[in-house]
């Protein structure tokens, strides 16, 4: 079964859109949407890197990824505004990534590849990695999962729990590191945030829980994988921009029902 | 030993001093309001309780098993996050059905168990809050500007409240407020704040004093004196503290900062 192509591409996505679901949940609670953009595009340097060291393109934008969101999480508050540091940051990561890219000779790369994903080249030995980092979220998350909650309703809050925010950003700038460097195969970088936002926004109309929230985001994000993969074989379209499209899609649909609804 | 004591704390942001050398204690039962002028160090007062910010200096030391309850200044729900009251009382380590309920009606809202916390007015959303704060059994409330954004009735109502879970499980609050001649009727002692400790006591002593006359006029007198006479007998125990407040009362009216 695996020795098929569609098959792995939707095994792929769909291990991707589970670990996307509790995070981006966070990310839209804590409006961090720029934050995880801003870790995708840093990526590409990491596969600039990855690729002139000849190390596993997973190390290399992971580790690039969580440097970057470490270095956002040191320098905010110190002067920049949040958004002005990320633009900062993330661009010139994307930026220094491009032309890093151009150096290396001898190796041919398909840069397209990683900036929209390549889902349909997905092997066997990619689908472990992506399904082991999407174990790896969906465990740190579920085992931080009331401590992240507290720690976003209120830092105070928090604080009077016992619970210390600045050590649940961490968890969450990990996870973050972890599912960019998993996603940058399905969707590439520039498409990583709309996995994130787009299923956990889509789901926000259908909830009453936190936790109703990121079931729907997991339910929407794998139904996107399955009719974008399926619609881009049927209109020849590219893969990667078809799922966000079904996701974008499903998003418009929900938000239509919550406002005939309300 | 008390449920919570201060000793010379002194809280700094950056260069910024906040608070310098402040003591204060809190004993079981008794209820304490903080008064003082906007950034007079109130809520970094009590951030500095819950461990929200370190001591520069000094400390701050809580009683073996003391628990408290924290109710914050204000709590901005996102329109995003969709949460029940009930699942936002079991925050962080669970809560049974039951302890909801009874902390609910113990606030006075043992009707929104099952409410979108981002739909509920000011006030039910600040008896939530304390709700949430009771449902573990405090030895002592903290709230923070709790009435804010409420109506006179609305504050004076929740003010009430305070007072009646009190007498129903005998702990303590400590308190800060703006609104002077509500809280202080209801308080057993006053400490007034202004980057330290200006002068402490009965609310009858505080009113009364130079200091807070410097900082707060003369104007909540008249509605101080209503209350004065159910409040100036039975709680001679919270005299016993012995501050040595008069080497600051000069600059009481001088920012700290």
């Amino acid at each position: 079964m695996l020795d098929d192509f569609m098959v792995r591409a939707a095994l792929a996505g769909a291990g991707v859109a589970i670990a996307a679901a509790p995070l981006g949940c966070f990310v839209v609670w804590r409006r961090m949407a720029y934050f995880g953009d801003a870790t995708a595009h840093a990526a590409i340097l990491g596969v600039a890197m990855s690729l002139a060291f000849s190390m596993s393109i997973f190390i290399g934008s992971m580790t690039v990824a969580l440097m970057m969101a470490l270095t956002v999480s040191v320098l905010s508050g110190r002067g920049y505004a949040m958004d002005t540091l990320l633009g900062v940051l993330a661009h010139s990561a994307l930026a220094f990534g491009l032309v890093a890219v151009s150096f290396i000779t001898g190796v041919r790369i398909d840069l397209m590849a990683y900036l929209f994903g390549d889902i349909l080249a997905v092997t066997q030995g990619d689908l472990a990695v992506i399904w082991a980092g999407a174990a790896i979220v969906v465990a740190l998350i579920g085992w931080r999962w009331s401590a992240l909650l507290t720690a976003t309703l209120n830092e105070d809050l928090a604080y009077a729990s016992g619970i210390d925010p600045k050590r649940e950003q961490l968890v969450l700038t990990f996870a973050l590191a972890i599912t960019v460097a998993v996603a940058i195969k399905v969707v590439g970088v520039l498409l990583i945030a709309a996995m994130l936002i787009i299923p956990a926004a889509a789901g926000r109309p259908l909830s009453r829980t936190p936790e109703g929230m990121a079931v729907a985001a997991g339910t929407i994000g794998i139904f996107s994988v399955i009719a974008g993969l399926r619609a881009a074989y049927e209109f020849d379209t590219p893969a990667g921009p078809s799922i966000v499209c079904v996701a974008a899609l499903t998003f418009l649909l929900t938000s239509v029902f919550r406002n005939v609804r309300a | 030993m008390s449920l919570v004591d201060v000793e010379g704390l002194s809280v700094r942001y950056g260069a910024r001093t906040v608070l310098s050398n402040v003591s204060l204690r809190i004993e079981r039962g008794e209820i304490v309001t903080i008064v003082g002028p906007n950034g007079s160090g109130k809520t970094s007062m009590l951030r500095a309780i819950i461990g929200a910010v370190k001591p520069y200096r000094g400390r701050v030391t809580q009683g073996r098993d003391v628990t408290i309850g924290y109710v914050p200044q204000k709590l901005h729900i996102d329109e995003t996050l969709p949460i029940t009251v009930s699942r936002f009382l079991k925050l962080p380590s669970g809560a049974t059905a039951l302890d909801i309920e009874h902390a609910l009606a113990q606030a006075g809202v043992p009707d929104l168990v099952n409410a979108q916390l981002s739909q509920l007015s000011g006030g039910q959303f600040q008896r939530v809050l304390l709700a949430r704060a009771l449902i573990k059994k405090p030895d002592l409330l903290l709230l923070d500007e709790a009435t804010q954004g409420l109506d006179q009735r609305g504050s004076a109502s929740f003010y009430q409240q305070i007072e009646s879970v009190r007498q129903e499980t005998g702990c303590a609050v400590l308190m800060i407020s703006h609104e002077l001649h509500v809280v202080m009727s209801a308080s057993d002692r006053v400490i007034c704040l202004n980057g330290h400790v200006c002068c402490e006591g009965t609310p009858a002593v505080v009113a009364s004093a130079p200091e807070y006359r410097a900082l707060f006029g003369t104007g909540t007198g008249g509605a101080l004196a209503l209350y004065r006479h159910e409040h100036d007998h039975g709680h001679d125990h919270t005299h016993g503290h012995t501050h040595d407040h008069g080497d600051h009362t000069h600059d009481c009216s001088e920012g700290s900062d």
